[in-house]
């Protein structure tokens, strides 16, 4: 198992994650996209600091992230369910409050 | 006493910080914390009456404090005789517009909290002399009088005529915020000028002195290209010029008057116009001499027509606040004339008139705004015979209106008479007639204004008219006195204005 | 001396200080009343205090400082100037003053308190302005206190100023004096660039020396002049005064007779040398004076107001003033001042009388009077006969000297004005006496004599109108220092030695057509009338002078500022609003690229992405 092995495998989960971002309607298939893009750039990162000799600060760098990223989904999915409250629906195609 | 400076910065800018923990419903102390923070700079600016010394002149009390050291960025403040006047200008215009806004009644905590901020910011202009901070303090005392207009304004929609008909019913011309956003955008536009014009000073000061600098005092010893140097000044004229109301930049100020509260009004007309004269003054004429000297004619022809084309157009105006407007837009020609004339009784008579019109029209707003709020009209052909109800303010606006009109023993007349004999001996003396005839046509509809309003048989359509009485009352005798007081004894701001204005051609060389 | 002639100004300025400052002062009526004819008492017995003091050491004297520093041109001073022509008007200005101020008492009786003491206020504002305009050392004081005057006639002419005619006259007073002040400012402008300094010795030593003159000279003393035309309603800016008889009487008799009108006057006499020195300006000053006073007289022939007839003979007046200014008889003109001052206020005093006892202004509503107000009859025919130069009055010794100043110069115009005027003056002012006094009409209402408040102070200047012609020599002798040796005095000889008598016939001639026309009747002053309908018309309308102004307003400046006013609106703002509506029109169009899709956008950031990164790829 080389780095570009790593990195590939990275990629292709940023790219299903993107897929899924662009492509699903359902918020919590999107939430779910954008976890899966995180955890692609989480291999990476580590990926990365594990060829440069097992560097600490990368790992740190995505503990740090992960803690966030939960507060993060702990807001969105806050967010969805008022939606869900006040408008009815959590697919995207029927939020477009933001239309020009 | 180096320090000393430091009140016109730290008074007001500790009452807004006071005020923002001030509970809402505090009203009187709301009130009584905005009235000390006016009254540190009001006893410091009669203080520097005296206390600036003006057989050395110069700028005095200068101090600096450490900002950014690296990039050459300090909070350097000092005074000269010039800015001295300007204090004491705007110490009055702040202590009365807490006095005129005393009855106010909506939202009372965020409007003195504006007030004071806004204050901070025409204090810093007048005593930085360091260019960025001066430009940060100018964009600091703008922008408040956005909110200022936009929640307490008033609104009176003005229907289409013209080229341009359908345009105005679609934008709403003449709602507060209307109002509110023209004035905001236009003078971001010349402050967007303003900053263009600062770096590349910036810029031309390191190939010149070695280090680039905002410091005035050192800029003033830098030498520009000349066609820098004019594009420079052009760019300072027409970015300070917008605020100063110069033709035809000036109609977000009718429109902004007409819309803004007694206090916006006031501080508006009153201080911020002054602003722009004293940024074209200060920064224009005084970093670049050459330049002044080649395109003092721009302005000085710019001004003539503000001078004839603001009394004019002030003549069609049936709406009072309008009619205040445009007087402003005509008087600010007078200041902006002065100063083109490049002459010692010209420049000190800009100067003069910039304190005296700032008095004059914080008066004629205090009196104009009790007037619409009492008979909820602003059409002066709807009022008349308003005198034999409200006797008081019928003095005051008789009063102002004869300062407006520059009769002798009121401080306009000093300062119009300066710039008429600055006029003359100019490179251009025709410019004395543009300024004569305006003075006699501010006198037909400045007078007709006081016969529509005030005179003739009481009006049955009004029965119920109050007068004026506590502390608007105390505002007008303040600003009446003063008008009176300047024009007896105007050597009062004029030696210290004198010693500023011979500091300044000085520097700026013989014509 | 100064601390006489500081006390001369600063009683009056005192009293209106407090009356202004103090509103209860004010509401309490009689008591600003008092105070300010405490004032001006003041300053009557400081001006006679000077006046004995000056003939007695005969220098002038002047005190001065700095208004206005300056440091490249020489600074502005302010200050006293004590000489004979000061001391002269000083006296005249503070006796008329303190006369009419009594005399209100009077005649003001029915005002409420609060507006009495207003009306005390506005007349100390007035004796405090005139005196620095009398006192004056230089010619930008003047200005100064020459606006100050025409202010406080605006604020007295529309005293009553809920009445709109009254409003009205007192703008347009203001507005007209203050076009021929656009005159005076250049003026003092053009004085100032030229000889470097405002005081009138600076002045008059540059023109001396040469170092003053030219097109410059020219120019700025004809700008005085127009001024002075203003002030003293000289044709055509004669018209705001006989509106002006809107305001009370007594301000009529003070400001509008006595003493404001007669300012521009006493410029032209106290600039003399510059005058001189302009003989182009002072040929105008005299013909445009001559003229004055003809057309006034004219147009006072068919006027039925009795203020207005009066109004009308003081524009003659001055005329007659400015034309003998104008010849360079200065010290006729100065002394014909004098004595009009008196007398002109006395027949104003009486006119007011007739008015308080009749509520009537109109001539012909009047009638028989003489035996229901004896004192005020007397006193109307004193001033008559002195207006009309009758001897021995006082009109008949000032006239004489101007008609003689004028005879000198060989004007025939100017000549045949005056002398056609003095007879045009004793006709109308008899008509109004004959009309007024003994006209068959019964009076309606029940005429009265007015109270002795207003009789006594009438008598003091009936008195002063009588005798004041003899005071010529010693005028003469007071205005020597400051105007020179009397030229006149050497030239007699050119003179008809039959000139005064042919005046004074001419003026009992007219008084004798008026007896003819409306007390004997003899003369069918009503077939006259329709016969010269025409003339009348042109007459009543005062020569269409009021419409020309009146067009001018409308059709030049009204048209233009409405123009601009509208222009300002709709095309240099509606410019600006079309430039915010173009703005939103694009801001609606480009804005449906946001779909408000949250897919939509992320494309657009993925793209993005893809194609920076292909741009850090090539490059």
């Amino acid at each position: 198992m080389t780095l570009p092995h790593l990195l590939q495998v990275a990629f292709a989960l940023i790219s299903i994650g993107l897929f899924g971002l662009l492509a699903r309607r359902h918020v919590i298939a999107v939430l779910l996209s954008i976890e899966l893009m995180f955890n692609g750039v989480n291999l990476a990162i580590l990926s990365v600091a594990w060829a440069y000799g097992g560097e600490p600060r990368g790992a740190v760098l995505v503990l740090f992230g992960i803690a966030i990223t939960v507060a993060e989904v702990a807001v969105g999915l806050a967010l969805f369910l008022l939606a869900r409250r006040v408008r009815g629906t959590v697919v995207l195609d029927d939020l477009s409050t933001l239309s020009g | 006493m180096e320090h000393l400076l430091l009140t016109f910065l730290l008074s007001p800018f500790l009452g807004a910080v006071i005020l923002f923990f001030v509970p809402y419903r505090a009203g009187r102390l709301i009130r009584w914390v905005a009235l000390l923070s006016a009254l540190p700079p009001l006893g410091v600016s009669l203080w520097l009456l005296k206390g600036y010394d003006l057989g050395q002149g110069g700028f005095q009390f200068v101090h600096s404090y450490a900002v950014l050291p690296s990039m050459g960025l300090n909070l350097v403040l000092g005074v000269d005789g010039i800015s001295v006047a300007l204090l004491f200008l705007t110490a009055f215009i702040y202590l009365t517009a807490i006095f005129t806004s005393w009855t106010i009644d909506r939202r009372e905590k965020e409007f003195f909290l504006f007030m004071a901020l806004l204050v901070t910011g025409v204090f810093g202009v007048f005593i930085s002399l360091d260019l960025f901070l001066f430009f940060l303090f100018y964009e600091l005392a703008v922008l408040p009088m956005y909110l200022l207009i936009g929640i307490w304004g008033s609104t009176k929609e003005i229907p289409g005529k013209g080229p341009f008909a359908w345009t105005y019913e679609q934008i709403r011309v003449g709602v507060k915020e209307y109002g509110a956003m023209k004035l905001t955008l236009y003078l971001l536009v010349g402050s967007a000028f303003i900053l263009v014009a600062l770096f590349r000073v910036y810029v031309e000061s390191g190939a010149s002195l070695g280090h680039a600098t905002f410091n005035f005092l050192q800029l003033q010893n830098a030498s520009f290209d000349p066609s820098v140097a004019r594009l420079l000044f052009l760019l300072f004229y027409v970015g300070f010029g917008v605020l100063a109301g110069i033709w035809p930049l000036h109609t977000w100020s009718p429109d902004g008057h007409a819309a803004a509260p007694a206090a916006g009004s006031m501080m508006h007309a009153g201080v911020l116009m002054k602003l722009g004269a004293y940024g074209v003054l200060r920064v224009g004429f005084g970093l670049f001499p050459g330049a002044a000297h080649e395109l003092a004619w721009i302005v000085g022809t710019i001004a003539a027509i503000n001078i004839l084309y603001g009394a004019l157009a002030a003549g069609w105006q049936r709406d009072i606040k309008y009619l205040i407007a445009y007087s402003s837009v005509s008087h600010m020609g007078i200041v902006m004339l002065g100063m083109a004339t490049l002459t010692e009784p010209g420049i000190a008579g800009s100067v003069f008139q910039m304190v005296s019109h700032g008095i004059m029209t914080g008066l004629l707003f205090t009196i104009v705004n009790l007037v619409y709020h009492k008979s909820h009209t602003r059409d002066m052909t709807e009022m008349g015979g308003f005198a034999h109800r409200m006797p008081i303010l019928a003095t005051f606006f008789a009063l102002a209106g004869f300062t407006s009109l520059g009769l002798p023993g009121l401080s306009g007349f000093v300062a119009e008479f300066l710039v008429f004999l600055g006029a003359w001996t100019s490179a251009h003396p025709w410019w004395l007639i543009p300024g004569v005839l305006g003075a006699f046509i501010t006198a037909i509809y400045v007078l007709r204004a006081m016969r529509w309003i005030f005179l003739g048989p009481e009006n049955p359509r009004y029965p119920d008219l109050p007068d004026a009485r506590g502390t608007e009352v105390l505002s007008m005798v303040i600003l009446g006195a003063i008008l009176i007081l300047l024009g007896l004894y105007p050597r009062l701001l004029l030696d210290a204005i004198h010693t500023g204005v011979v500091e300044f051609l000085a520097h700026l060389g013989g014509a | 001396m100064m601390q006489w002639a500081l006390l001369a100004i600063g009683a009056p300025f005192t009293a209106f200080a407090l009356i202004g400052a103090f509103p209860w002062i004010r509401r309490t009526g009689k008591g600003a009343a008092g105070l300010s004819i405490a004032a001006i008492s003041l300053s009557l017995v400081s001006a006679l205090f000077l006046l004995t003091r000056y003939l007695q050491h005969p220098e002038p004297q002047t005190l001065s400082y700095v208004f206005a520093p300056f440091s490249t041109v020489s600074p502005i001073t302010f200050g006293i100037l004590v000489d004979g022509l000061a001391v002269a008007m000083l006296v005249v200005v503070t006796v008329v003053a303190w006369v009419v101020q009594v005399y209100s008492l009077g005649y003001m009786s029915e005002e409420s308190p609060s507006s009495l003491g207003r009306y005390y206020a506005y007349h100390s504002l007035f004796v405090t302005s005139m005196i620095g305009l009398v006192l004056s050392h230089n010619l930008l004081q003047t200005y100064v206190f020459w606006e100050l005057v025409g202010a406080c006639s605006y604020l007295l002419i529309g005293f009553w100023f809920y009445k709109p005619e009254a409003a009205r006259a007192a703008l347009k007073a203001f507005w007209v004096t203050r076009l021929g002040d656009v005159g005076f400012a250049i003026g003092v402008v053009l004085l100032w660039a030229a000889a470097g300094t405002f005081t009138f010795e600076g002045l008059f030593s540059a023109v001396e020396h040469g170092t003053l003159g030219g097109q410059l000279l020219t120019l700025g003393v004809l700008g005085l002049f127009v001024g002075a035309m203003g002030k003293s309603a000289q044709f055509p800016l004669h018209i705001w005064l006989p509106d002006a008889m809107e305001g009370p009487t007594p301000v009529s008799a003070l400001i509008h007779a006595a003493t404001m009108v007669a300012a521009g006057v006493f410029l032209m006499i106290r600039i003399h040398p510059l005058l001189a020195a302009t003989p182009e300006v002072a040929f105008w000053v005299l013909q445009i004076g001559a003229f004055t006073a003809f057309l006034a007289a004219t147009m006072a022939l068919v006027e039925r107001d009795v203020k207005r007839i009066l109004a009308f003979s003081t524009i003659s007046q001055l005329g007659y003033m400015m034309a003998a200014a104008g010849a360079g008889a200065h010290v006729a003109a100065f002394f014909h001042l004098f004595t009009h001052a008196f007398f002109k206020a006395l027949l104003f005093l009486a006119a007011g009388s007739l008015i308080h006892a009749m509520h009537t202004n109109d001539i012909f509503r009047m009638g028989n009077l003489w035996k229901h107000m004896r004192w005020t009859g007397l006193y109307f025919l004193v001033g008559g006969l002195a207006l009309s130069g009758v001897p021995p009055t006082a009109g008949f010794f000032s006239k004489d000297e101007i008609l003689v100043g004028v005879w000198q110069t060989g004007e025939p115009l100017a000549i045949f004005f005056l002398f056609a005027t003095v007879f045009l003056t004793a006709f109308y002012m008899f008509r109004a006496f004959f009309v007024v006094f003994f006209g068959d009409r019964e009076a309606e209402g029940h005429p009265h004599e007015s109270p002795g408040v207003m009789v006594g102070p009438m008598g003091i200047l009936a008195i002063l109108a009588l005798v004041a012609g003899f005071f010529g020599h010693g005028l003469e002798g007071l205005l020597s220092h400051t105007l020179g040796v009397s030229e006149a005095a050497g030239e007699t000889a050119h003179v008809p030695g039959s000139l005064p008598w042919i005046g004074s016939l001419l003026g009992l001639a007219g008084i004798a057509l008026a007896y003819l026309g409306y007390q004997a009747r003899t003369l069918d002053t009503r077939a006259v009338y329709t016969r010269f309908h025409p003339v009348a018309t042109v007459l009543e309308r005062r020569y269409f002078v009021d419409d020309l102004f009146l067009a001018l307003y409308r059709y030049v400046y009204n048209l233009l500022s409405d123009f601009l006013g509208w222009f300002d609106r709709y095309v240099v703002d509606g410019v600006v609003n079309f430039l915010t509506w173009g703005t939103w029109q694009v801001a609606r169009a480009v804005r449906t690229v946001q779909s408000g899709q949250v897919q939509d956008t992320l494309y657009a950031v993925v793209l993005g992405f893809l194609f920076l990164a292909y741009l850090a790829m090539r490059f």
